[in-house]
Protein backbone atom coordinates (compact mmCIF):
# COMPACT_ATOMS: atom_id res chain seq x y z
CA UNK A 1 0.00 0.00 0.00
CA UNK A 2 1.02 3.58 -0.55
CA UNK A 3 2.43 5.57 2.34
CA UNK A 4 2.19 9.33 2.35
CA UNK A 5 0.52 11.62 -0.13
CA UNK A 6 1.43 13.48 -3.27
CA UNK A 7 1.14 17.23 -3.17
CA UNK A 8 0.70 19.12 -6.43
CA UNK A 9 2.79 22.05 -5.22
CA UNK A 10 5.79 19.78 -4.83
CA UNK A 11 5.39 18.55 -8.39
CA UNK A 12 4.91 22.13 -9.58
CA UNK A 13 8.18 23.02 -7.87
CA UNK A 14 9.81 20.38 -10.04
CA UNK A 15 8.16 21.78 -13.17
CA UNK A 16 9.40 25.28 -12.33
CA UNK A 17 12.87 23.96 -11.58
CA UNK A 18 12.96 22.38 -15.04
CA UNK A 19 11.68 25.59 -16.65
CA UNK A 20 8.46 24.05 -17.93
CA UNK A 21 6.57 26.65 -19.95
CA UNK A 22 3.28 24.91 -20.82
CA UNK A 23 1.22 22.17 -19.18
CA UNK A 24 -0.89 20.54 -21.91
CA UNK A 25 -3.62 18.57 -20.25
CA UNK A 26 -6.97 16.92 -20.12
CA UNK A 27 -7.80 16.66 -16.41
CA UNK A 28 -8.43 13.25 -14.88
CA UNK A 29 -9.36 11.89 -11.50
CA UNK A 30 -5.73 11.50 -10.37
CA UNK A 31 -4.64 14.98 -11.31
CA UNK A 32 -7.68 17.17 -10.66
CA UNK A 33 -6.07 19.06 -7.78
CA UNK A 34 -2.93 19.62 -9.82
CA UNK A 35 -4.97 21.73 -12.24
CA UNK A 36 -6.23 23.93 -9.40
CA UNK A 37 -2.75 24.38 -7.98
CA UNK A 38 -1.23 25.15 -11.38
CA UNK A 39 -3.65 28.01 -11.91
CA UNK A 40 -1.71 29.85 -9.19
CA UNK A 41 1.67 29.33 -10.88
CA UNK A 42 2.30 32.30 -13.19
CA UNK A 43 5.30 30.86 -15.02
CA UNK A 44 3.40 27.92 -16.51
CA UNK A 45 0.59 28.23 -19.07
CA UNK A 46 -2.13 25.60 -18.92
CA UNK A 47 -3.28 24.38 -22.34
CA UNK A 48 -6.52 22.39 -21.97
CA UNK A 49 -7.22 20.00 -24.85
CA UNK A 50 -10.50 18.39 -25.87
CA UNK A 51 -9.09 14.89 -26.38
CA UNK A 52 -5.87 13.30 -25.23
CA UNK A 53 -4.66 12.66 -28.77
CA UNK A 54 -4.21 16.41 -29.21
CA UNK A 55 -1.79 16.75 -26.30
CA UNK A 56 1.37 15.36 -27.91
CA UNK A 57 0.95 17.27 -31.21
CA UNK A 58 0.34 20.52 -29.32
CA UNK A 59 3.44 19.83 -27.22
CA UNK A 60 5.44 19.08 -30.36
CA UNK A 61 4.45 22.43 -31.84
CA UNK A 62 5.36 24.22 -28.63
CA UNK A 63 8.75 22.53 -28.50
CA UNK A 64 9.52 23.40 -32.11
CA UNK A 65 8.64 27.01 -31.27
CA UNK A 66 11.26 26.98 -28.53
CA UNK A 67 9.05 26.29 -25.52
CA UNK A 68 9.42 23.58 -22.90
CA UNK A 69 6.07 21.79 -22.49
CA UNK A 70 4.95 18.73 -20.56
CA UNK A 71 1.68 16.88 -20.97
CA UNK A 72 -0.65 15.41 -18.36
CA UNK A 73 -3.29 12.89 -19.39
CA UNK A 74 -4.84 9.74 -17.95
CA UNK A 75 -3.71 6.23 -18.88
CA UNK A 76 -6.97 5.61 -20.74
CA UNK A 77 -6.29 8.77 -22.73
CA UNK A 78 -2.75 7.68 -23.47
CA UNK A 79 -4.17 4.65 -25.25
CA UNK A 80 -6.34 6.97 -27.35
CA UNK A 81 -3.23 9.04 -28.08
CA UNK A 82 -1.25 6.05 -29.33
CA UNK A 83 -0.88 7.22 -32.92
CA UNK A 84 0.22 10.68 -31.82
CA UNK A 85 2.76 9.07 -29.48
CA UNK A 86 4.05 7.03 -32.40
CA UNK A 87 4.11 9.70 -35.08
CA UNK A 88 4.83 12.91 -33.19
CA UNK A 89 6.90 11.83 -30.18
CA UNK A 90 8.73 8.54 -30.77
CA UNK A 91 8.92 9.09 -34.52
CA UNK A 92 10.41 12.57 -34.41
CA UNK A 93 12.56 12.14 -31.31
CA UNK A 94 10.62 14.52 -29.08
CA UNK A 95 12.09 15.05 -25.60
CA UNK A 96 8.82 15.17 -23.69
CA UNK A 97 7.93 14.31 -20.11
CA UNK A 98 4.42 12.86 -20.02
CA UNK A 99 2.58 12.78 -16.69
CA UNK A 100 0.16 9.88 -16.92
CA UNK A 101 -2.63 9.39 -14.42
CA UNK A 102 -2.39 5.75 -13.32
CA UNK A 103 -6.14 5.18 -12.95
CA UNK A 104 -6.88 1.98 -11.07
CA UNK A 105 -3.28 1.48 -9.94
CA UNK A 106 -3.21 -2.03 -8.56
CA UNK A 107 -0.90 -1.31 -5.63
CA UNK A 108 -3.99 0.06 -3.94
CA UNK A 109 -5.33 -3.47 -3.98
CA UNK A 110 -6.95 -5.79 -6.48
CA UNK A 111 -8.48 -3.83 -9.34
CA UNK A 112 -10.76 -4.79 -12.19
CA UNK A 113 -9.78 -1.64 -14.05
CA UNK A 114 -8.13 -2.56 -17.35
CA UNK A 115 -6.91 1.02 -17.66
CA UNK A 116 -4.41 0.12 -14.94
CA UNK A 117 -3.73 -3.40 -16.10
CA UNK A 118 -2.47 -2.29 -19.47
CA UNK A 119 -0.47 0.83 -18.62
CA UNK A 120 2.94 -0.68 -17.93
CA UNK A 121 2.68 -3.29 -20.71
CA UNK A 122 1.63 -0.47 -23.05
CA UNK A 123 4.67 1.62 -22.12
CA UNK A 124 6.95 -1.38 -22.50
CA UNK A 125 5.45 -2.18 -25.90
CA UNK A 126 6.07 1.36 -27.13
CA UNK A 127 9.55 1.30 -25.58
CA UNK A 128 8.76 4.33 -23.43
CA UNK A 129 10.83 4.64 -20.25
CA UNK A 130 8.73 5.42 -17.20
CA UNK A 131 8.80 6.09 -13.50
CA UNK A 132 5.95 5.54 -11.04
CA UNK A 133 5.31 8.30 -8.51
CA UNK A 134 2.96 7.41 -5.69
CA UNK A 135 3.80 9.98 -3.03
CA UNK A 136 6.10 12.89 -2.21
CA UNK A 137 8.74 10.29 -1.31
CA UNK A 138 9.03 9.38 -5.01
CA UNK A 139 9.52 12.87 -6.39
CA UNK A 140 13.24 12.41 -6.90
CA UNK A 141 12.19 10.34 -9.92
CA UNK A 142 10.80 13.40 -11.69
CA UNK A 143 14.16 15.07 -12.39
CA UNK A 144 15.44 11.72 -13.63
CA UNK A 145 12.57 11.66 -16.13
CA UNK A 146 13.46 15.15 -17.38
CA UNK A 147 17.12 14.21 -17.69
CA UNK A 148 16.28 10.97 -19.51
CA UNK A 149 14.00 12.73 -22.02
CA UNK A 150 16.62 15.38 -22.75
CA UNK A 151 19.44 12.89 -23.04
CA UNK A 152 17.63 10.43 -25.30
CA UNK A 153 15.38 12.82 -27.29
CA UNK A 154 12.48 10.54 -26.52
CA UNK A 155 9.28 10.81 -24.49
CA UNK A 156 9.50 9.59 -20.90
CA UNK A 157 6.44 8.86 -18.73
CA UNK A 158 5.85 9.70 -15.08
CA UNK A 159 2.95 7.54 -13.97
CA UNK A 160 1.03 9.26 -11.18
CA UNK A 161 -0.07 6.35 -9.04
CA UNK A 162 -2.29 8.21 -6.64
CA UNK A 163 -4.66 11.14 -6.55
CA UNK A 164 -2.98 14.44 -5.82
CA UNK A 165 -3.78 15.79 -2.36
CA UNK A 166 -5.98 18.84 -2.27
CA UNK A 167 -3.97 20.98 0.16
CA UNK A 168 -0.57 21.04 1.81
CA UNK A 169 -2.03 20.22 5.23
CA UNK A 170 -3.69 16.93 4.37
CA UNK A 171 -1.51 14.57 6.36
CA UNK A 172 1.75 14.52 4.48
CA UNK A 173 4.37 12.43 6.25
CA UNK A 174 7.07 12.93 3.68
CA UNK A 175 10.17 15.02 3.91
CA UNK A 176 9.50 16.57 0.53
CA UNK A 177 11.77 17.00 -2.44
CA UNK A 178 15.50 16.67 -2.28
CA UNK A 179 16.90 19.85 -3.73
CA UNK B 1 -15.03 25.42 -57.05
CA UNK B 2 -11.33 26.09 -56.49
CA UNK B 3 -8.37 23.93 -57.43
CA UNK B 4 -5.71 22.94 -54.93
CA UNK B 5 -3.10 24.62 -57.10
CA UNK B 6 -4.93 27.95 -57.19
CA UNK B 7 -5.70 27.89 -53.48
CA UNK B 8 -2.08 27.20 -52.53
CA UNK B 9 -0.84 29.88 -54.91
CA UNK B 10 -3.20 32.48 -53.46
CA UNK B 11 -2.32 31.58 -49.88
CA UNK B 12 1.37 31.70 -50.65
CA UNK B 13 1.01 35.16 -52.25
CA UNK B 14 -0.16 36.51 -48.88
CA UNK B 15 2.03 34.37 -46.68
CA UNK B 16 4.68 36.84 -45.61
CA UNK B 17 6.95 35.15 -43.06
CA UNK B 18 4.27 32.90 -41.63
CA UNK B 19 4.91 29.32 -40.60
CA UNK B 20 2.94 26.89 -42.78
CA UNK B 21 1.70 23.57 -41.41
CA UNK B 22 0.31 21.39 -44.19
CA UNK B 23 -1.13 17.90 -44.51
CA UNK B 24 -2.27 15.44 -47.14
CA UNK B 25 -2.84 16.72 -50.72
CA UNK B 26 -2.16 20.33 -49.69
CA UNK B 27 1.45 19.42 -48.90
CA UNK B 28 2.07 18.36 -52.49
CA UNK B 29 0.80 21.64 -53.95
CA UNK B 30 2.25 23.83 -51.19
CA UNK B 31 5.72 22.46 -51.81
CA UNK B 32 5.42 23.59 -55.45
CA UNK B 33 4.87 27.25 -54.54
CA UNK B 34 6.54 27.82 -51.16
CA UNK B 35 9.67 29.94 -51.17
CA UNK B 36 10.32 29.31 -47.46
CA UNK B 37 10.89 25.58 -46.95
CA UNK B 38 12.46 26.18 -43.53
CA UNK B 39 9.13 27.60 -42.38
CA UNK B 40 7.11 24.66 -43.71
CA UNK B 41 6.03 21.49 -41.94
CA UNK B 42 4.27 18.73 -43.83
CA UNK B 43 2.48 16.60 -41.28
CA UNK B 44 2.97 13.21 -42.84
CA UNK B 45 2.91 10.09 -40.71
CA UNK B 46 0.45 11.67 -38.27
CA UNK B 47 -2.88 12.16 -40.03
CA UNK B 48 -5.27 14.67 -38.50
CA UNK B 49 -2.79 16.33 -36.18
CA UNK B 50 -1.89 19.36 -38.31
CA UNK B 51 -4.29 21.65 -36.45
CA UNK B 52 -2.89 20.62 -33.07
CA UNK B 53 0.75 21.07 -34.14
CA UNK B 54 -0.20 24.47 -35.56
CA UNK B 55 -1.82 25.44 -32.27
CA UNK B 56 1.36 24.57 -30.38
CA UNK B 57 3.45 26.62 -32.80
CA UNK B 58 1.08 29.58 -32.56
CA UNK B 59 1.11 29.53 -28.76
CA UNK B 60 4.86 29.12 -28.69
CA UNK B 61 5.56 31.96 -31.13
CA UNK B 62 2.79 34.50 -30.62
CA UNK B 63 4.64 37.14 -32.64
CA UNK B 64 4.59 35.09 -35.85
CA UNK B 65 1.58 34.07 -37.95
CA UNK B 66 0.91 30.36 -38.34
CA UNK B 67 -1.06 29.00 -41.29
CA UNK B 68 -2.56 25.53 -41.02
CA UNK B 69 -3.51 24.02 -44.39
CA UNK B 70 -5.84 21.34 -43.04
CA UNK B 71 -8.33 19.11 -44.84
CA UNK B 72 -11.88 18.01 -44.12
CA UNK B 73 -11.06 14.33 -43.61
CA UNK B 74 -8.19 15.16 -41.31
CA UNK B 75 -10.17 17.69 -39.29
CA UNK B 76 -13.01 15.21 -38.83
CA UNK B 77 -10.47 12.91 -37.13
CA UNK B 78 -9.45 15.71 -34.77
CA UNK B 79 -12.68 17.69 -34.55
CA UNK B 80 -12.21 18.55 -30.91
CA UNK B 81 -9.22 20.65 -31.89
CA UNK B 82 -11.70 23.31 -33.05
CA UNK B 83 -12.81 23.77 -29.45
CA UNK B 84 -9.25 23.56 -28.14
CA UNK B 85 -8.10 26.27 -30.56
CA UNK B 86 -11.09 28.46 -29.78
CA UNK B 87 -10.41 28.06 -26.08
CA UNK B 88 -6.78 29.18 -26.33
CA UNK B 89 -7.70 31.83 -28.91
CA UNK B 90 -4.28 32.43 -30.49
CA UNK B 91 -4.45 35.69 -32.42
CA UNK B 92 -1.80 34.48 -34.88
CA UNK B 93 -3.43 31.22 -36.05
CA UNK B 94 -5.16 30.95 -39.45
CA UNK B 95 -6.82 27.57 -39.90
CA UNK B 96 -7.50 26.89 -43.57
CA UNK B 97 -9.63 23.83 -44.30
CA UNK B 98 -9.57 22.36 -47.81
CA UNK B 99 -13.00 20.80 -48.17
CA UNK B 100 -13.47 18.31 -51.01
CA UNK B 101 -15.84 15.88 -49.27
CA UNK B 102 -13.63 12.88 -49.98
CA UNK B 103 -10.57 10.99 -48.81
CA UNK B 104 -8.50 11.89 -51.87
CA UNK B 105 -5.36 10.10 -50.74
CA UNK B 106 -7.10 6.73 -50.60
CA UNK B 107 -8.90 7.03 -53.90
CA UNK B 108 -11.89 9.31 -53.34
CA UNK B 109 -14.18 7.59 -50.85
CA UNK B 110 -16.64 10.07 -49.29
CA UNK B 111 -16.02 11.40 -45.79
CA UNK B 112 -18.79 10.36 -43.35
CA UNK B 113 -20.70 13.62 -43.77
CA UNK B 114 -19.64 15.47 -46.95
CA UNK B 115 -22.01 18.36 -46.14
CA UNK B 116 -20.31 19.48 -42.94
CA UNK B 117 -19.79 23.25 -42.96
CA UNK B 118 -16.52 23.75 -41.14
CA UNK B 119 -16.75 27.53 -41.03
CA UNK B 120 -20.03 27.28 -39.17
CA UNK B 121 -18.61 24.68 -36.80
CA UNK B 122 -15.64 26.90 -36.01
CA UNK B 123 -17.89 29.88 -35.49
CA UNK B 124 -20.00 27.88 -33.06
CA UNK B 125 -16.85 26.84 -31.19
CA UNK B 126 -15.78 30.46 -30.79
CA UNK B 127 -13.20 31.29 -33.48
CA UNK B 128 -12.74 35.04 -33.84
CA UNK B 129 -13.98 34.93 -37.42
CA UNK B 130 -14.76 32.40 -40.14
CA UNK B 131 -15.07 32.46 -43.92
CA UNK B 132 -16.13 30.09 -46.68
CA UNK B 133 -15.01 30.40 -50.29
CA UNK B 134 -16.01 28.45 -53.38
CA UNK B 135 -14.60 30.71 -56.11
CA UNK B 136 -11.05 31.70 -56.84
CA UNK B 137 -11.69 35.41 -57.34
CA UNK B 138 -13.28 35.95 -53.94
CA UNK B 139 -10.53 34.05 -52.17
CA UNK B 140 -7.84 35.99 -54.01
CA UNK B 141 -9.34 39.39 -53.27
CA UNK B 142 -10.27 38.76 -49.63
CA UNK B 143 -7.46 36.66 -48.20
CA UNK B 144 -4.90 39.47 -47.64
CA UNK B 145 -7.38 41.31 -45.42
CA UNK B 146 -8.23 38.13 -43.52
CA UNK B 147 -4.59 37.31 -42.83
CA UNK B 148 -4.13 40.83 -41.46
CA UNK B 149 -6.92 40.34 -38.93
CA UNK B 150 -6.75 38.73 -35.50
CA UNK B 151 -7.19 34.99 -35.17
CA UNK B 152 -8.09 32.39 -34.62
CA UNK B 153 -9.66 32.44 -38.06
CA UNK B 154 -11.05 29.48 -39.96
CA UNK B 155 -11.09 29.75 -43.74
CA UNK B 156 -13.01 26.97 -45.48
CA UNK B 157 -12.12 26.51 -49.12
CA UNK B 158 -14.31 24.32 -51.32
CA UNK B 159 -11.84 22.55 -53.57
CA UNK B 160 -12.15 20.20 -56.49
CA UNK B 161 -11.31 16.72 -55.29
CA UNK B 162 -8.32 15.01 -56.82
CA UNK B 163 -8.61 11.33 -55.96
CA UNK B 164 -5.28 9.63 -56.18
CA UNK B 165 -4.89 6.29 -57.81
CA UNK B 166 -1.49 5.35 -56.45
CA UNK B 167 -2.19 5.80 -52.76
CA UNK B 168 -0.35 7.81 -50.17
CA UNK B 169 3.41 8.18 -50.34
CA UNK B 170 4.26 6.51 -47.04
CA UNK B 171 7.85 5.52 -47.55
CA UNK B 172 10.80 5.61 -45.21
CA UNK B 173 11.96 8.75 -46.99
CA UNK B 174 8.66 10.61 -46.72
CA UNK B 175 8.29 9.73 -43.06
CA UNK B 176 11.89 10.68 -42.38
CA UNK B 177 11.38 14.14 -43.88
CA UNK B 178 9.10 15.37 -41.13
CA UNK B 179 11.64 15.13 -38.27
CA UNK B 180 14.17 16.98 -40.42
CA UNK B 181 11.66 19.71 -41.28
CA UNK B 182 10.74 20.10 -37.63
CA UNK B 183 14.38 20.54 -36.68
CA UNK B 184 14.93 23.07 -39.46
CA UNK B 185 11.88 25.03 -38.30
CA UNK B 186 12.99 25.01 -34.66
CA UNK B 187 16.39 26.26 -35.75
CA UNK B 188 14.75 29.03 -37.81
CA UNK B 189 12.37 30.07 -35.02
CA UNK B 190 14.80 29.91 -32.11
CA UNK B 191 18.14 30.61 -33.75
CA UNK B 192 19.63 27.57 -32.05
CA UNK B 193 20.56 24.19 -33.48
CA UNK B 194 20.17 22.10 -30.35
CA UNK B 195 17.71 19.34 -31.23
CA UNK B 196 19.78 16.32 -32.03
CA UNK B 197 18.97 12.81 -33.17
CA UNK B 198 16.33 10.62 -31.62
CA UNK B 199 13.69 8.22 -32.89
CA UNK B 200 13.72 5.81 -35.80
CA UNK B 201 14.02 8.32 -38.63
CA UNK B 202 16.86 10.52 -37.52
Amino acid sequence: MINGVLHPKKVIAQLVKHRVSHYVTLPDSETAHMYEALMAEPSITIVPVSREGEAIPVAAGLFVAGQNPVISIQNAGLYEAGDALRGLALGIGLPLVMFIGYRGHNRKGDTPDSAATFLEPFLHMWRVDYFVVESNHDLDRVPVAFERAAKTNQPVAVAIGTEYAKTEDSGDQSKGIKE
Amino acid sequence: MITYADACRIINDSRGDAVAVTTMTQTKYWNQVSQEPDLDIGIANAMSKASSVALGLALGKPDRSVLCLDSDGSLLMNFGSLATIAGMAPKNLYHIVFNNGIYAITGGQPVPAPGVQYAKAAEACGYASTYRFDDTESLDSTLPRILASHGPVLIEIIVKGEPQSEGVDQTWESNAKMPLQLRALRKRLTGTDDWFSGGPYI
